[in-house]
This record gives C-alpha cells, sequence and structure tokens, in this order.
C-alpha cells in the first residue's frame, strides 16, 4: 500500500515538472510519433515489392509491430535506466537512494520514468486495430486478458534484460556500451524470428528473449497455431527475467560500495 | 586556413584518446547491418532482383550506407545546442574564427578519425561475415570517395541549421531527434529511394537528403555508373551550394537574437 502511494507521489511531481515545458513536451511526443511511422513506412514500402515475407503477409507484420509497440511503450516509460551507470553509480546518487526506506530499484524507476512514452501504447493499439480489422481478427471474450498478460511479460522481458545490465555497474566501473547495442538487438524481436539463422533464433528466444516481446505473443492473436507454445510462454519468462534481475540488483546493491568522497 | 587545419588535427587527437568508445560502436553497427541482412533475405526469397538491385548488391549497399554514416554522421547539432544554453557561444563570438567554419572542422576532425577507425575495420569485418561484392574499378572508388565528402558537406549544413534554431527554441532535443529519424528514412539509409512509390521519388527528388546516403552508397554498389554516377555527384554539388544561403541567413537572424545572461 505504501509502495502505491509513493508511485502515485511520484507521477505527481513529475506532472509538475513536465507541464512546465510544455512545447519541448510536445516535440518529444512528436519525435516519437514520427519514429514509430518511419518503421511502418518501412514496412509498407518493402511490402510494395513482395507479397510474403517467408510467408507472413504484410498485415501480419503490421499487426505485430503494433503489439511490439504496446510492451515497449511500457518499458520505455518505467525503465528508463540505460543512464544508470553515469548517473547513480559515477555520481553517487545512488547513496542518496540508499538512506531511504524503500526499495532502491522502485525509487530508481520512479525517479527516471518518462510517462510520455505511453503514448506509443496508443500508437501501438491503433496500429493493431487496423491490421486486425485488414485481417478479419475477431476478438474474443479472453482474448482482452491474455493481451494484457502477454503485454506485461513482454514489457518484463525487457526491463529484466535492461536491469541486469544495469547491475554489470555495481561490479565493474568502467562506462560500458552495451545498453545502446542492447536497444538495436532488440529491433530483432520485432520481426519474425523464423526470417533469421538459427543460432540467431535461439538467442533471441532463450537468452535475450527479445522474441517475446513482439512474434511470439502476436502470433497468438494472429491464430498463428504453430507459435501458442511460445505465446504462452511469454509471461513465463517475464517474470522469470525480471525476478533473476531483481535478484541481482539485491546481490549488487548489497555489493555497492559507494562512488568515494 | 592554417588554424582551421588545426581545429580538425586537435579533434582528431581528442576523438583518438577515446577510442575505445568505438569498438562497440562497430559492434552496433554490425548488429544493425546483421538485422537488415536477414530481413532483405526474406524479401528477396525467390527474386533475384528488386528495382536493378541484387540480393548482395542489396547487402553491399545496406553495409556501406551504415558504415559511410559513421563518417558523415556527427553531433555538432547538439554540442551547438550546448554551447548556446551554457552561454560559452559568447566567448567562441569574439574569437577570431568564424564558428560556423569551425563546428565544420570539428565535425571533420571527427569524421577522418571515424573512416579510419570504425569504417575501413568495421567494412571489413561485415564484409567477412556477410556475403558482398567490392568493385575492382578504380573510378568507382575514385566517385564514392568524393561523393561522401559531399554527403558530409549537405549533412553538415544540415546539423548547422538545427544547432542554430537553440537561439529561437531555447530547447531543441526534441527536433534534433526528429532531423535525425527523417534523415534515416528520406537519405536512403533505410531501404534504397529507388524502392518508394514513384510519387514519393518525385517529392524525395528536390529534397537534399538523397545526397547525404543514397547517392554514394548507390555509386559504391554501381547501381549508378559512368553518367548517373556524375549526375548524381552534380546533384549533391548543387546542394552544398544551396544550403549556404538559409545557414548563413539563420546565423545572421540568430547573432541578432542573442541573449547573454551575466558574463
Amino acid at each position: 500500500m505504501f509502495y502505491v502511494t509513493m508511485f502515485f507521489q511520484y507521477i505527481g511531481q513529475y506532472m509538475k515538472t513536465r507541464l512546465e515545458y510544455r512545447t519541448d513536451l510536445v516535440v518529444e511526443i512528436f519525435s516519437d510519433l514520427l519514429s514509430q511511422a518511419i518503421n511502418l513506412v518501412f514496412i509498407l514500402v518493402v511490402f510494395g515489392h513482395t507479397d510474403l515475407l517467408n510467408g507472413w503477409t504484410r498485415d501480419e507484420i503490421i499487426f505485430i509491430y503494433g503489439f511490439f509497440l504496446v510492451p515497449y511503450a511500457l518499458f520505455s516509460a518505467f525503465f528508463n535506466i540505460w543512464d544508470f551507470n553515469e548517473r547513480y553509480i559515477v555520481k553517487g546518487e545512488l547513496d542518496r537512494i540508499l538512506t531511504r526506506p524503500v526499495h532502491s530499484l522502485f525509487q530508481v524507476i520512479l525517479e527516471r520514468m518518462e510517462l510520455e512514452s505511453l503514448f506509443g501504447a496508443c500508437t501501438g493499439l491503433i496500429v493493431m486495430f487496423y491490421a486486425g480489422s485488414r485481417l478479419g481478427l475477431e476478438l474474443s471474450w479472453y482474448d482482452p486478458i491474455l493481451f494484457l498478460l502477454f503485454v506485461l511479460g513482454g514489457a518484463l522481458v525487457y526491463a529484466g534484460i535492461f536491469v541486469m545490465l544495469a547491475c554489470i555497474s555495481f561490479w565493474a566501473d568502467a562506462r560500458t556500451s552495451i545498453m545502446p547495442m542492447m536497444y538495436n538487438i532488440g529491433n530483432y524481436g520485432r520481426y519474425p524470428v523464423d526470417i533469421y539463422n538459427k543460432a540467431i533464433r535461439f538467442i533471441l528466444t532463450w537468452i535475450l528473449p527479445f522474441a517475446f516481446v513482439g512474434v511470439y505473443p502476436a502470433a497468438f492473436f494472429l491464430g498463428r497455431e504453430e507459435w501458442y507454445s511460445y505465446s504462452f510462454l511469454t509471461p513465463v519468462i517475464g517474470l522469470l527475467f525480471f525476478f533473476l534481475s531483481v535478484l541481482v540488483w539485491n546481490k549488487g546493491v548489497q555489493k555497492y560500495s559507494g562512488a568515494g568522497n | 586556413m592554417g588554424k582551421y587545419l588545426e581545429m580538425i588535427r586537435i579533434r582528431f587527437l581528442m576523438m583518438l584518446a577515446y577510442r575505445t568508445n568505438y569498438y562497440t560502436g562497430i559492434l552496433i553497427y554490425s548488429i544493425n547491418i546483421g538485422a537488415y541482412y536477414f530481413l532483405w533475405n526474406a524479401i528477396y526469397s525467390g527474386k533475384s532482383e528488386i528495382e536493378g538491385l541484387s540480393a548482395v548488391q542489396m547487402t553491399t549497399y545496406v553495409a556501406v550506407s551504415w558504415m559511410a554514416r559513421a563518417f558523415y554522421f556527427n553531433n555538432i547539432d547538439r554540442e551547438m545546442a550546448m554551447e548556446i544554453k551554457e552561454g560559452k557561444v559568447a566567448v567562441e563570438l569574439i574569437r577570431p574564427y568564424s564558428y560556423m567554419v569551425m563546428k565544420t572542422m570539428q565535425g571533420l576532425g571527427e569524421g577522418i578519425f571515424r573512416l579510419f577507425f570504425f569504417s575501413l575495420p568495421g567494412m571489413v569485418i561485415v564484409a567477412l561475415i556477410f556475403p558482398m561484392e567490392f568493385s575492382g574499378d578504380a573510378a568507382t572508388w575514385g566517385l564514392f570517395g568524393l561523393s561522401i565528402l559531399l554527403s558530409f558537406m549537405i549533412n553538415t549544413q544540415l546539423n548547422l541549421l538545427t544547432g542554430i534554431t537553440t537561439f529561437f527554441l531555447y530547447n531543441n532535443a526534441g527536433l534534433i531527434r526528429a532531423k535525425r529519424v527523417i534523415i534515416e528514412l528520406l537519405s536512403g539509409l533505410l531501404l534504397p529511394i529507388s524502392f518508394f512509390p514513384l510519387w514519393a521519388q518525385d517529392v524525395m527528388r528536390f529534397l537534399p537528403f538523397q545526397g547525404i546516403s543514397y547517392i554514394p552508397s548507390m555509386i559504391f554498389t554501381e547501381g549508378f555508373t559512368g553518367q548517373e554516377a556524375l549526375q548524381g555527384i552534380f546533384t549533391q554539388a548543387v546542394w552544398v551550394i544551396l544550403l549556404v544561403f538559409p545557414v548563413r541567413l539563420l546565423w545572421i537572424a540568430a547573432k541578432k537574437r542573442l541573449v547573454i545572461q551575466g558574463g
């Protein structure tokens, strides 16, 4: 309960600071929309030259991209920790966090949230409904529930991977560029994994399971039965990776010895 | 002139001091090239060529576009925004050189560094992983060299323009990001301009962006040869000259608006 009130307190403060610079906020949302539009344009242009991408139609690919946007928006709104090393370790900000009676990861997440990224989820839903109606997909009563489960699972997969990467800073001081690299690898999950070779497919499923953010869960709504078992694994993998990352985080915090004075 | 050459040299040495950052850069670009390699392979399955490019040419196109980007891409717009916000630009203005030329030279120093420590080794690495085709014709390489130099000029001028807008907008982080995304699509980095529908190609013909990535990459993959290649370079040169005017005009307007707080 305490954590819930904390959550809304932080959101209230966040709103105040963001609404102070409104034009910047609008431009930022606009540039987010723009980059999503550009990915869609890419898909549309490519399908001007081919009918099928390894057996997937244009609208199916668009649907997968739309689905991907929703968990990705959740992740980027709340797990904006790509600069954790510089911000919290090098500058010693983590000392401040650790003196407070709330779980450290929870505080870091709330301090760095970027709620405007949630607009991406709206874009994603619109894109999904557009593609879904063209494909003639029908909604069943259980679809919204599964959708929520899959979206949470996908967001947790992303969150788990990035929290684990942030934890590297507890052990190694050096600045690494692993974070931006991971964002690029994450893009592999936007397309059907069967276009990649076996090794990459294995990595995207079990080691850096980005496929669980896009194709696998989306395949369920597209009625691709051959992928169903993977679809239902989504929340499991999400919880597993996130749970692991929290364990690593707690270990890391114990190891943390401050940045000196 | 001597002082500008010195700026290139200093920036080059500065980059050299932090060169380890670039090894991961090569890896990131290779990951991107890999993603597009698989995607294009799936698109090409069964087709020998699309819009005059074969699958191997397409892989080469993607690889050379990304590696050339390492050369022409720079963050001088962000640096300018920073210097303007922090008020450092006031000191720059009283120094005996042109701020615009200084920024361009710094960008060039950075570009030359990345050409040798990023693009070239990166190209060797991706050529080992993915099937590619390199031209044996010295003329192609010469034209390509000239062409990416012009890409650098066009991209830098657009960066200067974006940077100067800080004087008017105060906070332009969003604009800088929007510009980067637009260039990625319209310059032909993500996919060749000849793949777009005809109406879109007609519009893009009148925009400077094709000169940033599409023209040099087409020359490199020999999608453009002879007359076509020369025409492409001519288009780039025209844009380099045309863009001088908006940069100068906006810069004059900006200097009039300059607000310095304290000193």
